[in-house]
């Protein structure tokens, strides 16, 4: 056994050379050394860097840059309008993924191509035809004016970005979910006498819920970081219309790296509190479709 | 008897309590489409007429424009680099996560996810804390004079980071579902470690892994918020594509802005081309837990 051989096995040792004494499949320590040379390279040291950076300034000015009332403007902003793109993107990725589960209709496969526009779609373009979109003169904005509607430059511009960017991620995670959504058990309901409406809300709801959440979280997990799409629409006045990230790219701009970096810091550990949820509820998703057992099965077959 | 009677109950059943109403059908169908058009279609349309309101020949100036061309070449060239990096690391990872059991997997898995729910900017400012005027590995390059940042390499590396777990999260629920039993059977035919990648893995995932490609491919090519943080934005040298929509947006340019901006349009329309086609005729042959 090789030094490089020996040291892989030692930090990750493969369970299947544990058993086996010798693993059939060759190059374990090659590619997970390079995994983790890379994933180290690329992603781990820069982000520590992050946390580095944060700790030599103490806690006292840590704490001076995150209490300004301007930081906390950025992140109560950055919060809310995701938090509120999320929960619209929760209303209508989940009957969009109803519509395109259950029902026929025509121009269905241009539609379903369409949703994933906004991960194919660059950030700068979405941000500045959104705000040529509702901007007063606008397509939409013009409709809007005369009720006293205003969307561009606002924080509701913000909103309206954000919910662009976070569309397919809840109709992405639902849809599978809901394509696997035993008819047998609405049937079931329905003969046991349950209305339509009972069966969607007892039978169908309880089933998709968790893959509902997971759409959210990630849509809001994506919506809170978002910089590109919202810059163009958003007017980013300071305590109004200015979203955390800007104000990173301001402090910046300004040489201010203390800030900058603090301001990174606390967005990065709401990131991994994020992510942390996000995996709990994918894993609390895939124990409840396995728990059906005719699901289970299914998977068993496939 | 009983089997009549079940199969009625169940026609019964599935008419009327299995499904809803027409007039409710429609109405769900009609709000979904609304939303969508408004939300989705809207928008990519107004790229394209904000870009022609001028006429053809605003159109064609803005896209010939010298800064507009070596902002086409930048992004190419920093997608040339960023798109195999991260191919040749996503097959490794899925090659040790997949076809192995180690402790650690699962974590090392979020780890690779992680790039995802960092924001653009952060993404950016890692860089620029570490190969920025004061920055921490910056005694590492002082050697080579070598210039990072507000110059290409910060762009490229900003590019790997965003882009960094698509092609790996295409290939690990795919190979999961394979297995490994395609690969003993041909190292128990003799065949070595490289022979059996060559030419039993990669053709496996093939699609898979060309659906990965595209989707790095268009997220590398359209990136804003990292790449800006990094770039400088120096007309003509750092400036990419997304960029440069930025700098004659700001410029009240619209129509050029619009103009380059339907270029990345257009190249987002391709990959949702190419993408559909991939999983109409490929679908069995991609992931089964598909989720873009």
């Amino acid at each position: 056994m090789s030094i490089s051989t020996f040291l892989a096995r030692g930090l990750f040792q493969s369970d299947a050379a544990r058993t086996t004494t010798r693993s059939p499949i060759p190059g374990f320590p090659l590619a997970l050394g390079f995994t983790l040379f890379w994933l180290g390279l690329i992603v781990l040291l820069p982000l520590a860097g992050v946390f580095f950076k944060t700790a030599t300034l103490g806690p006292a000015e840590i704490w001076h840059i995150a209490s300004s009332e301007r930081v906390l403007a950025a992140l109560r902003l950055s919060f809310g309008t995701a938090l509120l793109a999320a929960l619209l993107n929760a209303v209508f990725g989940l009957l969009v993924a109803w519509v395109f589960v259950r029902y026929e209709f025509p121009g269905k496969r241009l539609f379903d191509a369409a949703i994933d526009l906004p991960f194919a779609l660059p950030t700068a373009v979405a941000g500045i035809a959104l705000t040529a979109l509702y901007a007063p003169n606008g397509w939409i904005g013009s409709l809007l004016e005369p009720l006293g509607l205003k969307v561009a430059y606002t924080p509701l511009g913000i909103v309206v970005a954000l919910t662009f960017i976070g569309l397919p991620f809840v109709v992405r995670t639902v849809e599978p979910v809901l394509r696997d959504v035993e008819r047998e058990f609405e049937e079931a309901a329905a003969a046991l006498g349950a209305t339509r409406a009972q069966t969607i809300v007892r039978v169908i709801l309880p089933s998709i819920l968790p893959s509902l959440l997971t759409g959210f979280a990630l849509a809001f997990a994506r919506g809170v970081g978002e910089y590109g799409s919202v810059i163009f629409i958003a007017g980013n006045i300071p305590f109004v219309s200015e979203i955390a990230p800007l104000l990173i790219v301001i402090r910046l701009e300004e040489f201010n790296y203390a800030a900058a970096t603090t301001v990174a810091a606390l967005m990065l550990v709401v990131s991994f509190a994020m992510l942390l949820a996000i995996n709990a509820l994918q894993a609390w998703s895939n124990r409840h479709r396995s728990r059906h057992p005719a699901a289970a099965t299914k998977e068993n077959l496939r | 008897m009983s089997t009549v009677n079940s199969a009625a109950i169940a026609r019964v059943a599935h008419s009327s309590a299995t499904t809803e109403a027409p007039w409710v059908r429609y109405t769900l169908v009609a709000l979904a489409l609304a939303f969508l058009a408004a939300f989705l279609l809207l928008p990519l349309v107004s790229v394209f007429t904000e870009a022609l309101r001028n006429g053809l020949g605003t159109y064609i100036e803005a896209l010939t424009d010298a800064d507009a061309l070596a902002a086409i070449k930048l992004t190419l060239i920093a997608s040339a680099i960023a798109v195999p990096a991260n191919l040749v690391f996503g097959v490794a990872a899925a090659w040790a996560i997949t076809k192995f059991e180690f402790r650690g997997k699962t974590f090392l898995t979020t780890l690779i996810d992680l790039p995802f729910s960092v924001s653009p900017v952060v993404a950016g400012l890692v860089y620029v804390l570490m190969f920025g005027a004061s920055g921490w590995a910056r005694p590492l390059l002082d050697t080579t004079n070598m210039q990072i940042i507000f110059a290409v390499p910060g762009i490229v590396l900003a590019n790997i980071f965003v882009t960094f777990p698509f092609v790996a999260r295409e290939l690990i629920p795919l190979m999961q579902e394979q297995g490994t039993d395609d690969e003993q059977a041909a190292l128990s035919l003799g065949a070595n470690g490289w022979q059996t990648f060559w030419h039993v893995t990669l053709p496996n995932v093939r699609w898979a892994l060309l659906y990965g490609v595209l989707l790095c491919n268009a997220r590398a090519m359209g990136e804003f918020g990292a790449v800006s943080v990094v770039s400088g934005h120096i007309r003509g040298k750092t400036n990419t594509v997304p960029l440069h929509v930025e700098i004659l947006y700001n410029e009240y340019n619209f129509a050029a802005a619009f103009a380059v901006a339907s270029l990345l349009a257009g190249l987002a329309l391709l990959t949702l081309g190419l993408k559909s086609l991939l999983e109409t005729r490929y679908g069995s042959e991609l992931a089964r837990s598909q989720k873009h």
